[in-house]
């Protein structure tokens, strides 16, 4: 026996909707969560990772004993996660005696897990460590500048799929019109070594210059932490080209009040608001505009006198 | 997205993004301090910034209230989707067979003519066109059976047509849901396993008959269930055993008469001047009746047994009543 289960209030629906996979996807989640043991680095790391990500992603605070993303069935921990709060990327952290800081950044398709790359931290600087003027603090859920320095980028293939994570993890929505009051922090990621990578990030500064283009200032603000890369998973063949298959059409937009008429051709209604006639002031009988009145009296009945005594002229 | 900068270094610089990658700078691979390393990278960040700054602001922008707008370009780094295109849904029964039949989909209004009162009325809701409550006779045909009664039949069609309907819109979502294309706020769910051998479907219990269950099994142990570990959020059980309410007696508590009624009513039993009114007669005739039967087939059984195989009478052994 089937039964269809629709939703029965409206928020319930939109929540249905707003998780159903669409033809263009709106920004990815991150979930952040940890193992059984974590060092103060690795704690302070994802904290402020999530503030740095604060309007799209979840933290869990609770330890996660049965995560293993490298192992085979370590994974089904993580894939219940993301499916319950729709997250497409995670961050797990974990701290052994064999890998201490250890960050795994993972992504998900479909809710299963797609690629895996494990860093290490070293060298970690927290938030608070920056002294700067308060007045250039980047805001929350500003559209960040990404900037990737170093030719390991394209020889090394662990750190171009570090580069392609990195880009998925801070780059949040894609979107059509940018404000450009709006820039305020950039990420600068510069590979130092064939295995390492210094992440950090800047608050941006514009400077008057001459052209309409300001000139940029970069100043440290957040948290700064060298990344060593460990271990990677890529994602299968096949998997990966389904995932990267965009599709060409674009979603159709609804053209609303137009409508085609034999006779008139292209139709169109225009609403207009109500006029209500009823509470329209049409005198102002104020005391104070009394002296304006009467003087407007005075000049319209000197105007007429002078219309009538032209026209009895004429 | 390539921009050519005076030094001879290209960046790769998608706008769309805000992403710039220089990829010929080359760290020394022995870092003269810390410092120099960090100042060394935000210099050349400062310097892919700029560059991707030098076309941001290079676009034609929009004046409004919060600052300049500018349209971006699309992304040109491919990165992976979240989640699979969406697939087309297939064509449902009704689809194929217009799509056979050419037939073409026509908008209704929501005002109908209505013949009977000669007005403009809804096609659905209240005070609708044609509703099927409202007529008052229905002619009889020739192939009618008497006895049938034809408003009930009406309702029973309605009541067929309905759930063949749903019966369609479940094969449909089934037909769907195959193809990977249920609808976001649809969901199939198996209501009951189907037991092999028997049709009838298992009864949904509800929540107190689950928790009745539960008590019952929960206080099954040898001791009363007193000692079990408890599971996290299991509730304490309900009161067991009898259940008494007791009346008031003090003034102040209530109804003090029901109580001296109550116990009246008992004293008034034991004692009554008319016993018929506590006698069930029923019950005292059925006793006579079964003790005069037994009395009849004993007697008749004892007739018919002959004293030699009845066991006789010990006069010298001494019987246990006389010791009382």
């Amino acid at each position: 026996m089937m039964e269809i289960r629709t939703p029965k209030t409206g928020k319930a629906k939109r929540v249905l909707e707003k998780r159903a996979p669409k033809l263009v996807e709106t920004g990815k989640k991150t979930l952040i969560l940890h193992g059984t043991k974590t060092s103060a680095t690795l704690s302070s790391v994802l904290m402020e990772l999530y503030r740095l990500k604060k309007g799209g992603a979840i933290r869990y605070s609770r330890r996660n004993e049965n995560i293993r993303p490298f192992e085979s069935g370590g994974e089904t921990s993580l894939e219940f996660f993301s499916q319950k709060t729709d997250c497409s990327i995670f961050v797990y952290g974990s701290h052994t005696k064999k890998r201490p800081d250890n960050l795994v950044l993972g992504r998900m398709y479909d809710h299963q897990v797609y690629d895996l790359i494990e860093v290490g931290i070293e060298n970690f600087k927290s938030l608070l460590a920056f002294s700067y003027d308060k007045k250039f603090a980047p805001h929350e859920g500003s559209k960040p500048f990404i900037c990737f320095t170093g030719e390991g980028f394209e020889n090394v293939p662990e750190l171009k799929h570090l580069k392609e994570v990195l880009t998925d993890l801070f780059r949040g929505e894609v979107v059509d019109n940018l404000n450009l009051t709006g820039l305020d922090r950039a990420y600068v990621c510069s590979a130092i070594s064939p295995t390492k990578v210094f992440l950090t990030h800047c608050a941006l500064k514009l400077k008057k210059s001459g052209s309409i283009v300001p000139r940029m200032e970069l100043v440290e603000v957040g948290p700064s932490m060298d990344l060593v890369i460990r271990r990677n998973r890529l994602p299968n063949e096949s998997l990966m080209k389904e995932a990267m298959r965009t599709s060409k059409d674009k979603p159709k937009k609804k053209v609303k009040n137009v409508d085609q008429d034999a006779v008139l051709g292209k139709t169109g209604k225009i609403y207009m608001p109500d006029q209500k006639l009823g509470d329209m002031k049409l005198l102002d009988k104020s005391k104070g505009l009394k002296r304006e009145r009467k003087e407007a009296k005075l000049k319209h009945k000197e105007e007429t006198v002078s219309k009538k005594m032209k026209e009895s002229s004429e | 997205m390539e921009t050519e900068m005076e030094t001879e270094q290209i960046y790769q610089v998608d706008v769309g993004n805000l992403l710039a990658f220089n990829p010929n700078h080359r760290f020394p691979s022995a870092p003269s301090s810390r410092e120099e390393l960090v100042n060394e990278c935000i210099r050349e960040g400062t310097k892919l910034v700029q560059a991707i700054a030098n076309t941001l602001f290079n676009f034609p922008s929009t004046e409004t209230n919060d600052g300049p707008i500018v349209q971006l370009p699309p992304p040109t780094t491919k990165l992976p989707r979240e989640k699979h295109i969406p697939r087309p849904k297939p064509p449902t029964k009704w689809e194929e067979f217009a799509l056979k039949k050419g037939i073409q989909k026509r908008k209704k209004d929501k005002l109908a003519w209505d013949e009977q009162t000669d007005q403009f009325k809804r096609r659905h809701g209240y005070d609708r066109v044609n509703d099927d409550n409202d007529v008052p006779i229905i002619e009889a045909k020739a192939t009618d059976e008497p006895g049938v009664d034809p408003f009930a039949k009406r309702l029973d069609d309605k009541k067929k047509r309905v759930g063949k309907q749903e019966k369609n819109r479940l094969q449909n979502l089934k037909a769907a849901e195959k193809a990977g294309a249920l609808p976001s706020h649809v969901q199939l769910a198996a209501t009951s396993l189907p037991i092999s051998g028997t049709k009838a479907q298992p009864k949904k219990i509800g929540k107190d008959e689950l928790g009745d269950v539960a008590g019952l099994a929960a206080t099954s142990t040898a001791s009363g269930g007193k000692f079990d570990k408890k599971l996290p959020g299991e509730k304490p059980p309900k009161k067991q055993g009898k259940h008494h309410k007791y009346l008031p007696v003090v003034a102040g508590r209530g109804d003090v008469n029901a109580e001296k009624e109550q116990t009246n009513n008992v004293l008034s039993k034991i004692f009554s001047k008319h016993s018929h009114e506590i006698l069930n007669v029923g019950k005292a005739i059925n006793m006579y009746n079964v003790k005069k039967e037994k009395k009849k087939s004993g007697r008749s059984d004892k007739s018919g047994r002959s004293d030699k195989l009845k066991p006789k009478k010990d006069i010298t052994k001494k019987s246990a009543n006389k010791a009382k």
